[in-house]
């Protein structure tokens, strides 16, 4: 049976790791090569950069922190922001990503979605979605960052991004991330059903329960969460234990 | 010295950087007199199987690849490992290496997300050398939509996703296909292909 999986995410800014809440007041915390080799070793079975002021500030993607990482951690690397273009998906690849995660290029422009899944494959697009709650049962999707309303309707573009290729979905609450609530069931539940392609729960993970609560509640295939690892409240293997002992598959 | 077959086609880097973390003599290579000097070959493969199959050929390699794979230990992932097989139905019809007796097609599972993505658990089928010292809980990383259909005798190991998916076939002698990418899953890969790197040193 395929285990659920838990990832770890580093929210890169300059070379060094931060975390935001709700994407404003930054703190800024640790070397993002070290981290992911922590979490290597708590068991992350995958491991994603995302650098949080690219697609804003057009910085390019740290691709000497991911070089240095695929040196030393063996499980799937996933790298976001700031890529814009197949040549950014090359070079991203080449210095040692599995996956690259488009967002707000992808709404801009949908055709990458498309380009990069025909020339790498599917399995290594993973397509960030921030979506925020604008009715019952309905929310629409914002770019840079969670700044800018597409007036796009979450559903809509799930569906489409699954025709264009995209490998898996990396689904981000706006309305719960940074909260510790808990991951915005609601949103994971439409959108599991409207796609087949994997789908990761970010944003909102506050407790242990949280990641076993989302396995059990939907059918997302993975939970990411940034803040809790970082800053040490909770480790992959006690979340990995929690979910084991509550019947889930995990590795 | 471990041979990584650089035909253009897949993360190659991430072989090359698991061998290096093992502190394993390697070379990305696409000559013919590297493959015969080697000790052991790895041949990786990310992509479709009829472009990958053609850029094997066009590098010229094909007839040194299936003819080295029985001199010495031969690894292909994913793709690679799809592409000992002797045809695949990926888009088209397509010949493969022929090196394992079986073909390649779509993992027929309309009830589940594919690809199949994530890590999975092992069930061994039958011994092999790449298996020392592994316990019988261990998960590997796989992405692929295709899978292998082969004899039973072929079958190392398989993992469940509706029906059984090989994980890791071979030929009984020097030839070994792993489905999963072992240079991504973590501790256990890395102690597969340090089997790998053992057989090669052994042959010597």
């Amino acid at each position: 049976m395929l285990a659920k999986r838990i990832i770890p995410c580093l929210d890169v800014r300059d070379g060094k790791v931060v975390k935001g809440v709700n994407f404003e007041g930054i703190k800024e915390v640790g070397d993002p090569v070290a981290c992911a080799y922590e979490y290597n070793l708590q068991g992350a079975d995958e491991i994603v950069f995302y650098d949080i002021t690219a697609s804003h500030e057009g910085r390019g993607v740290m691709l000497d922190v991911v070089r240095e990482t695929a040196k030393k951690v063996f499980v799937p690397l996933t790298v976001g922001g700031g890529i814009k273009t197949v040549d950014d998906i090359r070079d991203t690849l080449r210095a040692g990503a599995d996956k690259v995660s488009v967002n707000s290029q992808a709404v801009q422009n949908p055709q990458l979605i498309k380009d990069g899944a025909d020339i790498f494959g599917s399995q290594c697009i993973c397509v960030g979605i921030d979506a925020k709650k604008v009715a019952d049962n309905k929310w629409t999707v914002y770019i840079n960052g969670g700044r800018i309303d597409m007036q796009l309707d979450l559903i809509d573009w799930v569906k489409r991004i699954e025709q264009l290729g995209a490998g898996e979905i990396c689904l981000n609450s706006i309305d719960t991330d940074g909260v510790r609530g808990g991951f915005d069931l609601p949103m994971l539940k439409a959108v599991c059903s409207a796609v087949k392609i994997p789908v990761i729960a970010s944003g909102g993970a506050g407790k242990l329960g949280d990641f076993a609560e989302a396995f059990l509640e939907t059918d997302c295939s993975a939970a990411l969460a940034a803040s809790l690892f970082h800053f040490k409240e909770l480790t992959v293997s006690q979340v990995k234990a929690d979910c084991r002992s509550k019947g889930i598959i995990v590795r | 010295m471990i041979a990584i077959v650089d035909y253009g086609a897949g993360n190659i880097f991430s072989v090359k950087n698991a061998l290096d973390f093992l502190g394993v003599e390697n070379k990305l290579t696409a000559d013919k007199a590297d493959l015969e000097a080697a000790d052991a070959i790895i041949l990786p493969g990310v992509g479709a199987f009829p472009w990958a199959m053609k850029k094997l050929t066009e590098s010229g390699l094909v007839d040194t690849v299936k003819e080295q794979a029985k001199l010495k230990p031969f690894l292909g992932i994913c793709l690679g490992m799809q592409l000992l097989f002797e045809k695949s139905f990926e888009f088209e019809e397509c010949e493969g290496l022929g090196l394992i007796k079986g073909y390649v097609d779509k993992i027929n599972e309309p009830d589940l997300v594919i690809p199949h993505m994530g890590w999975n658990k092992l069930v061994y089928n039958q011994p092999c050398p790449l298996f020392d010292g592994l316990t019988d809980d261990e998960y590997v990383y796989f992405v692929h939509s295709y899978k292998a259909f082969c004899a039973d005798s072929a079958l190392c190991a398989y993992v469940e996703y509706g029906g059984k998916v090989p994980a890791m076939v071979s030929d009984g002698k020097t030839i070994f296909g792993s489905q999963f990418h072992p240079e991504k899953s973590g501790k256990t890969g890395l102690k597969i292909l340090e089997n790998f790197v053992k057989l090669a040193v052994e042959g010597k």
